[in-house]
């Protein structure tokens, strides 16, 4: 009695949460399918009637829709790839006993608390400016000639900027789950003859599977729909222009809201796609 | 080959000095267990010999060589932890097959010496399963036979079984002894309790502080304890100590009985006393005397059959074969 009782308390509480973020979800999904089947122009003629799929077909045959898919999964899988390594090993790094750790720790998930478009700002102004930029005068210190960050390496230059972005986040995860690893297993294992590289790939990565589970998840779908470091940086020019980006590009440079809607169909079917890779590969890890 | 010698051994951790300088020989094939209460440094001995923690001064020899500055991995211990330590994420056959994987024995002989371990331990049904599908005893028995395989020179056990039940610690602690039994191999065994050390030790070294208070056999230190910490920590339940002026009468600063050598009656004896807690376990009950002189309560066993009631008066002779004396340091006199 007592609990059917509170189980049904429990769904009237629930219900004002669950609607308004039913509605969060679903009022923009909707209102996105209404436009992708529309000719909507805002600034030359504004609504022009149904065209069926017109919108989908024109927006896939671009030529620049595979590329951005590159771009946006080079972009993810790069940011992934470093933000894991390095959460690991600085993970590692300050689980050991230092003076100031308290310190450190709150330095170390500092940029995370920055704004995308602030970060951004600062890395493409002081580090990366090819004339006043910190990496300039570095490289001119050397006697070497500076590069030109954004425009010669402009991928590996957004990857590095939202890299330092999300370490801190990876950092944070992998280092909570580091500190629940049972220290009497290291001691085993040490015990057991592993020398300290082996100690770190049966003890130690093993136990972090689960946390890197985690934060390959929820990177990714972040990462996926990253624009504010794109628009302040390269614009999208330099082969930097990410599914996003193109939508974005779509609706407001080219003023086509029903192309763009479109776009926004493909991104969600993309991030799908990718969802349903990673739950493979990485989803087991959850489990029990 | 298992001989261990510790010789001048200290350890501090910072300023505090958990182990002033201590010696003892472990000969090879004994098993020995280091008995005493909480933070006496027992485990912080095992842990020196083990290698997982530095020795502030003194050498440490294994089979006559010096092994004070040799890593764990090189000394030839096994150790079973009392978290288990297992590895969550292998299976128990991975588990077991760690340490000799990490030495690099050949497969044959990893699967031979896998399966004469899982037998001997009962374990080969559980071989494909992960430590978490498995039962305290279970874990306990996979991380036995993560040590054997390893064939070390001696076995290094950190209070196994207390993270398991009463009934299977009186199994496991069977089992324990006819491994020993079985393999001759010298094992250092730490616990806080004293009826494992009295059950399965060659040799009890019972420590305080840090410090040895005694070595010897279960029987010698049940007969003849050195002082009076071992005296009452050694026998359950614990020693009846009689001081003052009641103790004098027998020459000594304080005298010590054992509940099992006083005889109660409800008619006479040396002492009178009332009844107050009674314990019946069936086989024997032990009832808690208060008002003897110099003593109270004073613990005494009874035959099953002795039946007294709280409040109830009786009478209580000690046998003076069974009599310990003990001086004003606390140690003992004959």
């Amino acid at each position: 009695m007592a609990t059917q009782h509170s189980r049904s308390a429990a769904r009237i509480m629930m219900a004002p949460a669950v609607i308004l973020l039913l509605g969060w979800m679903l009022v923009p999904l909707i209102m996105t399918l209404f436009f992708s089947f529309k000719k909507y122009l805002p600034l030359r003629g504004g609504d022009l009637g149904w065209v069926g799929f017109e919108n989908y077909v024109r927006f896939v045959t671009s030529s620049s829709f595979w590329p951005s898919v590159l771009t946006t999964l080079v972009i993810v899988g790069g940011v992934l790839l470093i933000t894991v390594i390095l959460g690991v090993l600085l993970a590692i790094l300050l689980n050991q006993p230092m003076w100031g750790q308290g310190m450190v720790r709150i330095l170390v998930i500092a940029p995370f608390f920055v704004m995308p478009t602030v970060s951004a700002l600062v890395w493409k102004n002081m580090f990366m400016d090819p004339v006043n930029g910190l990496f300039a005068h570095l490289w001119k210190f050397f006697g070497a000639s500076p590069v030109e960050w954004l425009t010669q390496v402009p991928m590996t230059s957004i990857i590095v900027i939202v890299s330092w972005q999300w370490l801190p986040f990876a950092t944070l995860i992998l280092l909570t789950a580091i500190q629940s690893l049972d220290g009497e297993q290291l001691e085993a294992s040490e015990m057991d003859g592993a020398p300290p590289l082996a100690r770190f790939a049966f003890i130690t990565l093993p136990h972090l599977g689960r946390a890197i589970t985690v934060v390959v998840l929820i990177q990714t779908i972040f990462l996926l729909s990253i624009f504010a470091e794109i628009f302040v940086t390269t614009q999208g020019a330099f082969g930097t222009r990410t599914l996003t980006y193109l939508i974005y590009q779509r609706v407001l440079e080219s003023q086509n809201v029903g192309l763009g809607s479109a776009g926004g169909v493909y991104a969600i079917i993309l991030a799908n796609i990718v969802a349903i890779f990673l739950m493979r590969i990485v989803g087991k890890n959850l489990d029990a | 080959m298992g001989q261990i010698q510790l010789q001048q051994v200290t350890k501090s951790f910072g300023n505090v000095e958990v182990i002033p300088p201590l010696d003892l020989t472990i000969e090879d094939g004994e098993f020995t267990v280091f008995v005493g209460p909480s933070g006496c440094g027992k485990s912080t001995l095992l842990r020196l010999i083990a290698g997982l923690e530095d020795v502030t001064s003194g050498h440490i020899a294994i089979d006559g060589t010096d092994a004070t500055t040799l890593p764990p991995a090189k000394r030839g211990l096994a150790m079973v932890f009392q978290s288990y330590a297992l590895y969550p994420h292998m299976s128990v056959r991975k588990n077991i097959a760690f340490p000799m994987r990490m030495a690099k024995v050949s497969q044959a002989e990893q699967d031979k010496r896998i399966d004469a371990a899982a037998k001997a331990l009962n374990l080969t049904d559980y071989l494909d399963r992960r430590p978490g599908q498995l039962s305290g005893g279970q874990r306990q028995r996979v991380a036995i036979g993560r040590a054997i395989v390893r064939e070390p020179e001696a076995f290094l056990f950190d209070e196994p079984l207390s993270n398991l039940d009463a009934a299977l610690r009186v199994g496991m602690r069977m089992e324990i002894s006819e491994l020993h039994e079985k393999l001759k191999t010298t094992m250092i065994y730490v616990t806080h309790d004293q009826v494992e050390a009295m059950t399965m030790a060659d040799k009890i070294v019972v420590l305080q502080a840090g410090v040895i208070e005694q070595v010897g056999s279960p029987l010698e230190l049940y007969r003849s304890p050195q002082n009076k910490f071992v005296a009452g920590f050694i026998g359950s339940p614990k020693m009846n100590f009689v001081e003052g002026a009641e103790a004098a009468k027998y020459g000594a600063h304080s005298v010590g009985f054992r509940p099992e050598h006083i005889s109660v009656s409800t008619t006479e004896g040396t002492w009178q006393g009332t009844v107050g807690v009674a314990e019946h376990l069936g086989s024997d009950t032990y009832l808690h005397i208060h008002g003897v002189p110099g003593c109270d309560p004073m613990t005494v066993r009874a035959s099953g059959e002795f039946t007294v009631r709280h409040g109830d008066t009786v009478f209580l002779t000690p046998d003076m074969n069974h009599i310990h004396k003990f001086d004003a340091d606390g140690l003992r006199v004959s």
